[in-house]
């Protein structure tokens, strides 16, 4: 099968979905520029026009509540944001009107609303231009949030959340975007809230989001040298978020690692953790451990960013912190 | 204050007009006089007094043209020719109002009829409204989409932001300033440097004009032209409807106060009551009669009872419905 990257899988899902639903258009700042949007949105504008492809005013509260009331008038607008930092301005269009319209007109509206959101980070990018908010967004009931870890999910979760008829919030990470994959070029979908095994192994469990995937993935493989079988869960959503497979994962292996790409502080690794604790104590051979951001901002200078962001190797540290090779060993 | 001149409406019209307003205040009147049994367990923001904005805009619409409105909603729903039973029911936060009682008097609804939904947010429906107008523009219908909005609302951003929008894209989308005075226990006078929400929007390239917010053919003429514009791809328009809440903020009192306004100021409006006036336009100008309004009244309390009386013994939503609808 074809190889293609992460951000081409995200364009062609896109380009399949408006070829298939006359309803769906993209808008966003500079969507229709050359560069499109790391190359997402790339001869959209060509494609479609600039009636269904097209750039807005630097107005993110309003025009979140834009896409929510085309969404009500029978569209289904894909709103993207280059930086998801800039979403906070639409925090009341995001949280008090589109996650509460079904809820609060008892049924009778609805909101099939997907909005992109781009993690940046590194080169400096510093406080604003670097965070994740699936946390923040999967605590608002109503909003589902997905985020796509490589290519082949990318494109049939973004197929999904566009057909679906609720607000979604669709998390992709900079650092995923040259990653290729095998893409069937004919349209498929994902469901939301079904998580995937990465890796299968029978030791550990590490549940790892977004890019942290990639690192969970060089984990294992070291791990694996020092006689440590790794498996990793990507849930692919942090709301609804798949407990199933999680918990059936740490019923065998009784250990668990949550790495995630946002603060651990009130963030999904919290989540996961409390979850996990609360209804499956009894499989636990060991505490839970989590890595992610420490309760600081995001730094500019590289050597506090090596500090702040974990890798592979506090992977690995959580990991020997909670389980010795030699105890393997015995339990085999 | 009332045009002395009968106007270019026919005269139906004129007594529906009349009758929709009625409507509003006799079924308020009902909440007030019902307010004692505290059954109604929601906050109730009395549209009193701005009867002739929500009827006066209604008359200019069709059932498919949209409006989304604020938590002061009764008006905007009951003028548009939302469902009264389901209206009570949602009162009484029943299964059968029209949020299913999950909404309550700031969250109403009824799509069949286009109110799209009353949101209790500030300003919050208004960036709403500008996209079912972008919808309407993408899918070539000649609809139009209103945003009733207070004077506090013209504090928020989202206003702005969607005002240039709207005028970017030339949407079919009609704004609604109903300026009452008040924005919760805050004046408009200590709120805003300039009297002026009609020229912000001309300075987006939108048309303002101020009308009478009391006077109902003002209201719909102002609404008739915007709405003529809108629908031939002219782009949105603002109204600021200058109105007067008789109520006080929220519940039955009055909001006498120092810092608010007095009793003279109140009696000043309401002597200027949208209703009593255009009662005394349509009597001197022979289009309505004593016999005739008795008997829309009269009507008009049977339905009203009929209302209660399905809110009243319609059932509590079950425990079920705790998790429904919170997707679709």
């Amino acid at each position: 099968m074809r190889k293609i990257s992460y951000n081409d899988a995200i364009r062609e899902a896109t380009k399949q979905s408006m070829e298939e639903d006359d309803s769906v258009f993209v808008y966003g700042e500079g969507v229709d520029f050359a560069t499109g949007v790391f190359g997402i949105a790339l001869d959209l504008a060509k494609n479609f026009g600039d009636e269904r492809v097209f750039d807005m005013p630097m107005s993110e509260n309003a025009m979140t509540g834009v896409g929510i009331g085309a969404a009500i008038a029978g569209m289904r607008p894909i709103m993207v944001h280059q930086r998801i930092d800039f979403m906070l301005l639409a925090l009341d269009q995001i949280a008090n009107h589109a996650a509460k319209a079904c809820y609060m007109w008892g049924g009778e509206s609805c909101v099939p609303f997907v909005t992109r959101a781009i993690v940046g980070r590194g080169w400096g990018q510093g406080a604003q231009h670097s965070q994740s908010f699936h946390s923040i967004f999967a605590h608002f009931p109503g909003l589902k949030v997905v985020l796509p870890s490589n290519a082949y999910d990318a494109k049939g979760l973004l197929i999904q959340s566009i057909r679906d008829n609720n607000p979604i919030i669709f998390v992709e990470h900079k650092f995923l975007f040259n990653q290729e994959e095998e893409v069937p070029e004919e349209m498929y979908t994902i469901p939301l809230g079904k998580g995937r095994v990465v890796r299968e192994g029978n030791d550990i469990t590490v549940v790892a989001y977004s890019q942290m995937i990639l690192e969970a993935e060089k984990a294992a493989e070291e791990l694996s040298h020092n006689g440590i079988d790794v498996e990793i869960i990507d849930p692919r959503t942090s709301y609804p978020l798949d407990e199933k497979i999680i918990a059936d994962s740490v019923k065998k292996t009784g250990r668990l690692v949550i790495a995630d790409i946002d603060w651990l502080y009130c963030g999904i690794s919290a989540e996961i953790s409390a979850l996990i604790s609360d209804k499956y104590f009894d499989y636990l051979k060991a505490p839970i451990k989590r890595v992610g951001l420490p309760h600081t901002t995001h730094p500019c200078s590289y050597s506090l960013e090596d500090v702040f962001y974990p890798d592979k190797d506090t992977i690995i540290t959580s990991v020997n912190e909670i389980i010795k090779p030699q105890v393997v060993e015995n339990e085999r | 204050m009332m045009k002395k001149e009968k106007p270019n409406i026919p005269d139906e019209k004129l007594v529906d007009m009349y009758e929709n307003m009625l409507k509003i205040r006799l079924v308020e009147e009902k909440l007030i006089e019902l307010h004692p049994e505290q059954l109604m367990k929601s906050p109730h923001h009395y549209y009193n007094g701005q009867e002739a904005v929500a009827v006066g805009v209604s008359a200019a619409l069709t059932k498919n043209d949209y409006v989304f409105s604020n938590h002061r909603s009764h008006g905007h729903y009951i003028a548009k020719g939302g469902d009264l039973n389901k209206f009570i029911a949602e009162m009484y936060c029943k299964i059968d109002g029209c949020s299913r009682g999950k909404g309550g008097s700031m969250h109403l609804i009824d799509t069949t009829v286009g109110h799209m939904g009353s949101s209790a947010i500030v300003s919050g429906n208004i960036p709403i409204a500008a996209g079912a107008g972008l919808a309407f523009k993408m899918q070539n219908k000649k609809n139009v989409s209103i945003s009733y909005f207070g004077d506090g609302a013209a504090d928020e951003g989202a206003l702005y932001e969607s005002l240039n929008f709207a005028a970017l894209k030339k949407l079919p989308v009609i704004f609604i300033c109903e300026n009452n005075f008040f924005a919760s226990f805050s004046k408009v006078a200590a709120r805003q440097a300039l009297e002026n929400i009609p020229g912000r929007a001309e300075s987006f390239g939108v048309p303002g004009k101020r009308v009478n917010g009391n006077d109902v053919i003002e209201v719909y003429n102002a609404t008739k032209e915007a709405v003529k514009r809108a629908r031939n791809g002219k782009g949105p328009t603002l109204i600021e409807t200058v109105t007067y809440r008789v109520k006080g903020h929220c519940g039955t009192g009055d909001d006498i106060d120092p810092k608010l306004r007095t009793k003279e100021e109140l009696e000043s409006w309401e002597k200027k009551c949208p209703i009593k006036n255009f009662k005394k336009f349509l009597m001197d100008n022979n289009i309505l009669t004593e016999q005739q309004d008795k008997q829309i009244g009269k009507k008009l309390q049977d339905q009203i009872e009929k209302a209660v009386e399905f809110g009243r013994t319609s059932p509590l939503p079950g425990k079920d419905e705790l998790f429904k609808d919170v997707f679709n």
